[in-house]
């Protein structure tokens, strides 16, 4: 097997002190190979974002190791990180609040391309029309400023800025869920014709199962910082074996309204990360929660093919999944 | 959720909208963000109104509540009748804005996107909704607190009558919405108008307050307005369901008919767009539909409103506004070319 672009182990990261510790990230572990899309999905606080800033190192981890191409990075100075930080863009959320408002969009461009010494003097107006071209933007754009630009176009100018270093992975921070419908399908298409032209890697942070199917190759489920099922996209999403992933389908709604309707919904709400529950993060909403979960932490199943998941559970939470499919 | 389980569809709907138009009074003219609006919602039942931002969906809302912004929003046309407690129909756009108070809380209550803000922070939750209490049922102190109470165990939140002394900052997002839902159903309303009560929420805790809206609108039979942008949450939740683009309703049909044989351009490709309806490209890829260009938000066009996004577009869409052509019972879409898109 090829050596992992990213590989990423037993990862934690905490915010503050105790008693009022965080527990954002706790014992996370995966891989991002060459040219493989990986989804980092799950609701607000599982720790998702915050992985994304631990590889770029725009945080620091309290534990645990991240290589890129085979080299340690998790405790490297910001020195020695610059030349790699050309290898790995960000693309954000929310498009009105990461280009600078008083900037020209060839500025904007510019800036990331001077970071790193590129394309200097004649060579900088060329390749910046070129940039735009590639994102599905004109030329002439490059005099614009970002106000005169849609949600969709002003994701199209970040995606720019990101390739502009020609960089190996992209970590794209739920780059269309600030968008409408119709222009997050524009932007999910382009990130998938420039996957394929360049080569990419991308790291795909999102909350929204359907999108992660559709962009990824391999998923990751977070809940409260940990992992608690991995695998290929579609194995995960047609045949979820964590009692969490199944719970996160069952509640996204689907858009059909002759799709059978199996309700079992979660109660409660997400436990504070500032006390995760013991054993099993997840136990305290689990329908299969039983008192050996509040023992240890469930230790990770292999269902083969490199579908992994956390659950003591695991026939019980089969079986739960298949009597899903027979009541549908 | 499903037709069959709501209450029958007949009668006289609790709200009926009709030819409604908004105007803003702007530095450089009169604006129309919404026009040829027309709407039904019937008791027990959930309307929704769909569309990307823009489309005038919550213009559309506050012009029912009479919580346009004055004096520069009025409604210009149309008449929005409202079929209250006593039975006796009244055309809401004909109200003076003084009188609205006497509709809203009491009989048309209005649920929003951010719990957050919606809520007042220097009061205890409990005390927020007996204020309202006592104000629109005439309840006294000690009662109307006994009904704040009941109203947030009816809301399903764990512990009610210790957590009605909390304030909005000591509780979860979905515990607010939780508590916004008491607020308004706090004075037995007969037209609840939900603007994406949900965006702001994460999926399981977005399934719990779509499971308790759904519980409550069959319990106390009230209609149901429900704004979102989301169409896998109409799918979920609507009985019927009318689509805005750029300001103009563009189809309106009951919730299957919209999903399985819609008739505007713009619904279908709406329903293409979503990353559940991707394809498998012939290089292995998934693809999905996307709309070329961005939603108009100048409305200088004098034909069809989508006419510039739209892959069926001709001479005759951008010569005039296209009408509603009804297409069957309850279903009507803004296309001339209707038949063709069967």
């Amino acid at each position: 097997m090829t050596e992992p672009l990213v590989s990423v182990r037993k990862l934690c990261k905490r915010f503050g002190v105790a008693p009022a510790l965080v527990h954002a990230v706790e014992d996370v572990s995966f891989d991002i190979r060459p040219g493989e899309v990986l989804g980092l999905v799950g609701e607000s606080g599982s720790g998702k974002s915050t992985i994304g800033r631990l590889i770029l190192r725009s945080l620091d981890p309290s534990e645990g190791e991240i290589s890129f191409e085979g080299k340690e990075i998790a405790r490297i100075s910001q020195r020695e990180m610059r030349p790699l930080r050309r290898r790995m863009q960000m693309v954000f959320q929310d498009p009105y609040a990461s280009l600078n408002p008083r900037l020209r969009v060839r500025d904007i461009i510019g800036e990331a391309l001077d970071a790193h010494g590129l394309s200097q003097g004649k060579a900088r107006s060329p390749r910046i029309a070129e940039l735009l071209e590639t994102v599905g933007l004109q030329a002439e754009h490059a005099s614009r400023y970002p106000h005169e630009f849609s949600g969709g176009q002003r994701q199209r100018i970040g995606v720019a800025r990101a390739l502009a270093v020609e960089p190996d992975l992209i970590i794209a921070d739920e780059p269309v869920s600030a968008l409408d419908v119709s222009v997050q399908a524009q932007v999910l298409n382009l990130l998938q014709d420039l996957r394929r032209r360049f080569g990419l890697s991308m790291l795909f942070i999102s909350h929204d199962l359907d999108v992660v199917e559709l962009m990824c190759d391999r998923i990751v489920v977070l809940y409260l910082g940990r992992v608690m099922e991995i695998g290929p996209a579609e194995e995960v999403c047609r045949n979820p074996r964590h009692p969490y992933t199944q719970a996160l389908l069952a509640a996204s709604p689907r858009p059909d309204p002759d799709a059978p309707r199996v309700r079992r919904l979660l109660t409660g709400d997400i436990p504070s990360p500032l006390s995760p529950p013991s054993g099993c993060v997840f136990r305290t909403r689990c329908p299969l929660a039983t008192e050996a979960c509040a023992v240890t932490v469930p230790p990770p199943v292999d269902a083969g093919d490199g579908h992994v998941f956390a659950c003591i559970h695991a026939d019980a939470a089969g079986r739960m999944a298949e009597s899903k499919m027979v009541s549908a | 959720m499903s037709p069959e389980t709501g209450a029958p569809a007949n009668g006289t709907p609790v709200l009926a909208i009709r030819g409604l138009e908004v105007t803003f009074r702007t530095e450089t003219g009169d604006v129309t963000p919404v026009t040829g609006v027309d709407l039904d919602v019937f008791a027990g039942r959930v309307s929704a109104l769909v569309g990307e931002s823009g489309s005038g969906k919550s213009v559309t809302s506050l012009a029912v509540m009479g919580l346009l912004p004055r004096p520069s929003g009025r409604i210009s046309a149309g008449s929005v009748n409202y079929t209250g407690k006593s039975g006796a129909t009244t055309d809401l756009a004909a109200v003076p804005p003084g009188q609205m108070r006497g509709y809203r809380g009491s009989e048309i209550a209005m649920i929003f996107q951010e719990p957050m803000t919606s809520l007042n922070p220097v009061l205890s939750i409990g005390e927020q909704i007996a204020e309202q209490v006592r104000l629109h049922m005439k309840l006294d102190g000690a009662a109307a607190w006994r009904r704040a109470e009941e109203m947030l165990g009816l809301v399903e939140i764990p512990d009610a009558k210790r957590r009605a002394t909390d304030y909005p900052h000591q509780m979860s997002g979905g515990m607010r919405q939780r508590v916004m839902i008491a607020l308004a159903m706090s004075c037995n309303p007969r037209l609840l108008i939900a603007d994406e009560p949900t965006t702001a929420l994460d999926v399981t805790i977005q399934a719990q307050i779509l499971a308790l809206i759904d519980k409550l609108r069959k319990e106390h039979g009230m209609g149901v307005l429900f704004i979102t942008h989301n169409l896998g949450v109409v799918a979920e939740v609507a009985d019927t369901v009318t689509v805005m683009y750029a300001g103009e309703m563009v189809e309106s049909a009951d919730v299957r008919t919209l999903f399985r044989n819609p008739r505007h351009p713009y619904t279908q490709a709406l329903i293409d767009c979503l990353p559940a309806r991707a394809r498998k490209g012939s290089d292995g890829i998934r693809v999905v539909r996307s709309i070329p260009g961005s939603v108009a938000t100048a409305f200088t066009a004098t034909g069809c409103r989508f006419a510039p996004r739209c892959d069926y577009q001709d001479a005759a869409c951008h010569a005039a506004p296209p009408p509603l052509a009804t297409i069957g019972q309850d279903h009507a879409s803004r296309c001339l070319k209707w038949e063709a898109l069967a």
